[in-house]
């Protein structure tokens, strides 16, 4: 746990609660527009674990890279992707990030530094290495931040990744949100393991875990993780502790979780924490409700914009397989 | 001219791309000069020059390594990972397949993928069943890369600079048999573009298409076949996918007949699928059915008689090419 030497600054927790709000408010319009029947497209909830994307993203620079995965969301609002161009790709229209092509598990946006949504579990591990090591190699002084569940932690390509990234002291941050479910199986029985951030040790490498639901110790824990990274002491993994609050994707069930389960992460909640630092800080309900109404509208004009927006030509099938050559 | 082998002609490609740009970088399992400069040598002499960092030996890690291309290629630079044997891309064919050739289109165009993906394989060494195959029907069948293979050491310095220059991934086969083949050194800068077909022999009886290894067989036996007034044209493909239909075709609409060959397994191999693209594009000039040849349908053999007997021979091509013109 990263000890909290003085407080988050005061600007720095508001920019974090707005971009936690964006997040939230972004996956209940989400969850609204498919319970409607308005949209019926594949799409993986993050409540719960709003905060820990927006702490994350918040410790980042604009140019920073960003891997994630199908539950990016969280990552791609916060780190401030367009979001006529991201509800425009997830409603699979010509106006969206990648056109309409890639769709919700696989948004791109390298001008936010959002560069690769996979859709496959654990595979941007090893890609957010060569960000890094082409950062290496051009002393750009970026760092890049790849964000992935517990369950990802257990393929391959993960422990090849982290013994990788160390070896060459990458400038990467290995976020590892622990939600306690990868796909339908619990932790404790994917991996007989207590802790993902203990097997940094197995690397070398610096891995620390932290508490994804209180802003106080996952913002200063991604601040020194960044620090390090950027500073050319190479990789850190961070472990954050934290819940996904509801099934694997939109409409899967999860009456699998037991009730103690959901008691636990109920009060857990980030969001009524967080508001309740933000209130001890002395930000007020009405400029913290203010913040939020802001950004529903924003929601609301982007969604519109996307349900209006044009289909992609069915020629764009053919397009961007191989550079067209004349 | 100098002589150069292919091993050479590989590795002047890759020094003059890296001293043209800075973004140029190998990395691979033994690859730099504390390893000897790559198990076949390809990379020797070039950690002197670039450094450590542009000459990264990696741990033994095959998805890390193609994974690191990746995400290096998405920031801008353009790097060459080498997978020390073929067979071994069935430890990261994630990154190929799912990321690699596919992040281009899925991003909209955002995302090209310039990575050149070295490696190495060939039957006839004794390597046994997980060192040998020719697999590039498995990368031939996925949208969104390149499939090259040189059979000679001057291509391969051309296909070797026109791979790094190329703005998706390739994937480049070497051939072990083929490493001290020597040509005359085309020089500096020399470029054989991706998607071309050479002919290095010209024939009007039967169209002979093949790439890699086997155009010096298939070489040898039209050289033998014209003594016995049967002339044939061997046609390289050099870049197997997307491959150069309109000389394949044009070759076929000439002779009227038509022999696919190679080293990897017949069933399902690319030789199938040009045979199919022949016989829907070419059907009027066909004076027979398309044949094909490729390795036996099992995992390649140890013993060496096991493994000439597994490996498709000068005497099965002199016999389909007779059966083809209706000669036996």
């Amino acid at each position: 746990m990263a000890d909290i030497a003085e407080p988050i600054d005061r600007d720095k927790l508001l920019d974090i609660y707005t971009r936690t709000m964006k997040v939230n408010r972004t996956d209940e319009k989400f969850r609204e527009l498919l319970m409607q029947g308005k949209v019926a497209v594949m799409y993986y909830c993050v409540r719960g674990q709003e905060l820990v994307s927006a702490a994350a993203m918040a410790a980042l620079q604009d140019d920073d890279y960003v891997v994630c995965t199908y539950r990016g969301q969280g990552e791609q609002t916060a780190k401030g992707i367009p979001i006529e161009k991201w509800w425009g790709e997830c409603l699979g229209k010509a106006t969206g990030t990648c056109k309409g092509k890639g769709g919700t598990m696989h948004i791109t946006d390298p001008d936010t530094g959002i560069m690769v949504t996979t859709g496959v579990v654990g595979s941007g591990i090893p890609i957010a290495n060569g960000l890094a090591m082409a950062s290496q190699n051009k002393g750009d002084g970026r760092v890049t931040l790849v964000s992935f569940g517990d369950g990802a932690a257990n393929i391959g390509g993960f422990h090849e990744a982290m013994n990788m990234a160390q070896l060459y002291k990458l400038p990467v941050i290995f976020l590892c949100q622990n939600n306690r479910y990868g796909e339908h199986t619990a932790f404790a029985d994917h991996t007989d393991s207590t802790s993902i951030a203990a097997r940094a040790d197995g690397y070398g490498m610096k891995g620390v875990r932290v508490d994804g639901n209180d802003v106080n110790a996952i913002y200063p824990a991604m601040a020194d993780a960044v620090e390090h990274a950027r500073s050319g002491k190479g990789p850190v993994l961070v472990e954050a502790m934290c819940y996904r609050m509801m099934g694997h994707f939109f409409g899967s069930d999860f009456s699998y979780m037991p009730q103690e389960h959901l008691a636990e992460m109920a009060a857990e909640d980030p969001l009524p924490k967080l508001r309740k630092v933000m209130l001890e800080r002395q930000f007020t309900e009405e400029e913290l409700d203010a913040i939020v109404a802001t950004i529903d509208a924003e929601i609301d004009a982007a969604v519109q914009h996307a349900l209006d927006a044009p289909l992609p030509d069915t020629d764009e099938i053919y397009k961007d397989v191989l550079e067209e050559t004349a | 001219m100098a002589e150069i082998t292919m091993t050479e002609a590989l590795n002047k490609a890759i020094d003059e791309a890296m001293a043209e740009d800075d973004g140029v970088f190998c990395l691979g399992e033994d690859v730099s000069a504390k390893q000897g400069g790559g198990v076949f040598k390809v990379t020797s002499g070039l950690t002197e020059k670039y450094g450590e960092h542009r000459i990264r030996a990696t741990p033994i890690s095959e998805t890390a390594i193609i994974g690191a291309a990746v995400g290096a290629a998405l920031a801008g630079q353009r790097p060459i990972a080498e997978i020390m044997l073929m067979n071994f891309v069935g430890v990261c064919m994630d990154q190929i397949v799912n990321h690699a050739a596919k992040l281009r289109f899925m991003s909209g165009g955002q995302t090209p993928c310039p990575i050149v993906i070295r490696t190495t394989t060939g039957v006839g060494v004794g390597f046994g069943g997980q060192h040998s195959d020719m697999l590039e029907a498995w990368f031939a069948h996925v949208a969104g890369m390149h499939v090259v293979t040189p059979s000679n050491a001057a291509d391969a310095r051309g296909l070797m600079r026109a791979a790094i220059d190329a703005n998706d991934p390739v994937v480049f086969i070497e051939n072990i048999l083929c490493y001290g083949l020597t040509s005359e050194d085309p020089g500096p800068g020399y470029r054989v573009p991706l998607g071309k077909a050479a002919v290095p022999k010209q024939g009007n009886d039967i169209s002979l298409i093949t790439y890699g290894r086997t155009v010096l067989d298939a070489l040898e036996v039209a050289g033998e076949l014209e003594k016995e007034g049967i002339s044939v044209e061997v046609v390289d493909l050099r870049t197997i996918a997307p491959y150069d239909e309109e000389t394949v075709l044009a070759s076929v609409a000439k002779t009227g007949r038509a022999l696919t060959l190679h080293e990897a397994v017949r069933p399902f191999g690319t030789g199938a699928e040009i045979a199919a693209t022949i016989q829907e594009k070419c059907w009027d000039s066909l004076k027979g059915p398309v044949r094909r040849i490729g390795g036996t349908f099992s995992a390649v053999p140890f013993a060496t008689h096991l493994e000439q007997a597994w490996i498709p021979t000068k005497q099965e091509i002199v016999d389909q090419i007779k059966a083809s013109m209706g000669k036996m």
